[in-house]
């Protein structure tokens, strides 16, 4: 597939690289000269230098024929005018943002770039799950499908505690897919599994009951 | 949005004339542009935001310019103003002719300085 890349910093060389070793056709767009030269130097011909907001540039990096196009400067303004130009000028079929700001998801959304990754909030679910301290953390979206896989911790004295989970009263859509408990086998649990204190659930949650399925398994 | 020499001459203008009028713009420096008569605010912060965008007070805002240097910060924030806060009207610049374009393309009032220079030199070359 051909895949051009806005952005060679650190997130677009990274990038690039696995996209390479993928097998796919990738051209990478970079302001900055000395950029280009460093992913030149590590990756070989795949990087034009210019301005990807810019028509000349991308018609120069033949993007009628891009199947995907994926933003990922640390701008996010740049990172939205390059995918609404790819998109609606150029009707590539898929275009990919990184947004720097969380607030912009629903900004992107609203003008048109629908598929936006957040770098500060994946970083911060992923601190968050490491410190072990909160009772519920994201750990991936299945935007299309308004699903969110997340890991809970049962709290000490949450209502959940000691009852079997086909008594939970779980919001709607929601499922419980794995028990995993300390010094134990985890277990894709059954109606009749009774959850102790400090076992950890990997979950499937409709994003908008995200609220309702935390406070199941709070620490009161 | 952008209190360069555009930004503050048009501000000025505009304060002259009894409007009320917020100048934004993310370098304080800036804002020595504005004349010492100035009765409008200066506003430190970043217009793509929308939290600062809204802290300036753009929910009661009848017109929204955005005149920075770059051309992608100036079309997020017009888009912002027009599909978010509904401003009724919203101009931006975008120095490239081919953005341009498409901006207007997308419903923006988008100027290009650009294109509008050139077409006034060669007005002026035509006498």
């Amino acid at each position: 597939m051909y895949i051009i890349v806005v952005g060679g910093g650190e997130v677009g060389h990274c990038l690039c690289k696995q996209l390479l070793d993928e097998g796919h056709e990738v051209l990478v767009i970079e302001k900055d000269a000395k950029k280009c030269e460093h992913i030149e130097e590590e990756l070989g011909d795949i990087c034009l230098h210019g301005d990807a907001s810019e028509i000349t540039i991308l018609n120069k990096a033949g993007i009628t024929r891009a199947e995907m196009v994926i933003a990922v400067t640390g701008e996010d303004e740049d990172n939205l005018a390059a995918c609404q130009i790819a998109k609606q000028k150029f009707n590539v079929p898929r275009v990919i943002a990184r947004i720097s700001t969380p607030r912009n998801e629903k900004i992107f959304a609203k003008l048109g770039v629908e598929c936006t990754v957040d770098a500060v909030d994946i970083i911060s679910e992923h601190i968050k799950a490491e410190t072990m301290l909160f009772p519920l953390t994201r750990l991936f979206s299945i935007r299309d499908r308004g699903l969110e896989v997340v890991l809970v911790r049962v709290g000490r004295n949450s209502p959940a505690v000691g009852k079997p989970i086909g008594e939970l009263s779980l919001p709607l859509g929601s499922v419980i897919s794995l028990v995993i408990r300390q010094g134990e086998e985890s277990e894709i649990p059954t109606a009749d599994v009774v959850l102790k204190e400090g076992s950890q659930l990997i979950c499937l949650v409709p994003t908008e009951n995200i609220d309702s399925f935390q406070a199941i398994f709070k620490e009161s | 949005m952008g209190c360069g020499r555009v930004g503050a001459e048009l501000a000025h203008l505009l304060d002259a004339e009894g409007h009320k009028v917020t100048v934004i713009d993310v370098e304080s420096d800036r804002f020595d542009e504005l004349p010492p008569d100035f009765s409008g605010m200066a506003f430190l912060g970043d217009a793509t935001d929308e939290e600062i965008l809204r802290k300036a007070g753009m929910e009661q805002a009848d017109a929204f310019v955005a005149v920075t240097r770059d051309d992608e910060r100036n079309a997020m924030a017009a888009q912002i103003a027009k599909q978010i806060f509904n401003v009724p009207r919203v101009l931006c610049r975008i120095y490239d002719p081919l953005r341009e374009d498409f901006y207007s393309g997308l419903g923006l009032e988008a100027i290009s300085p650009t294109r509008v220079f050139v077409r006034l030199l060669k007005e002026r070359l035509g006498e």
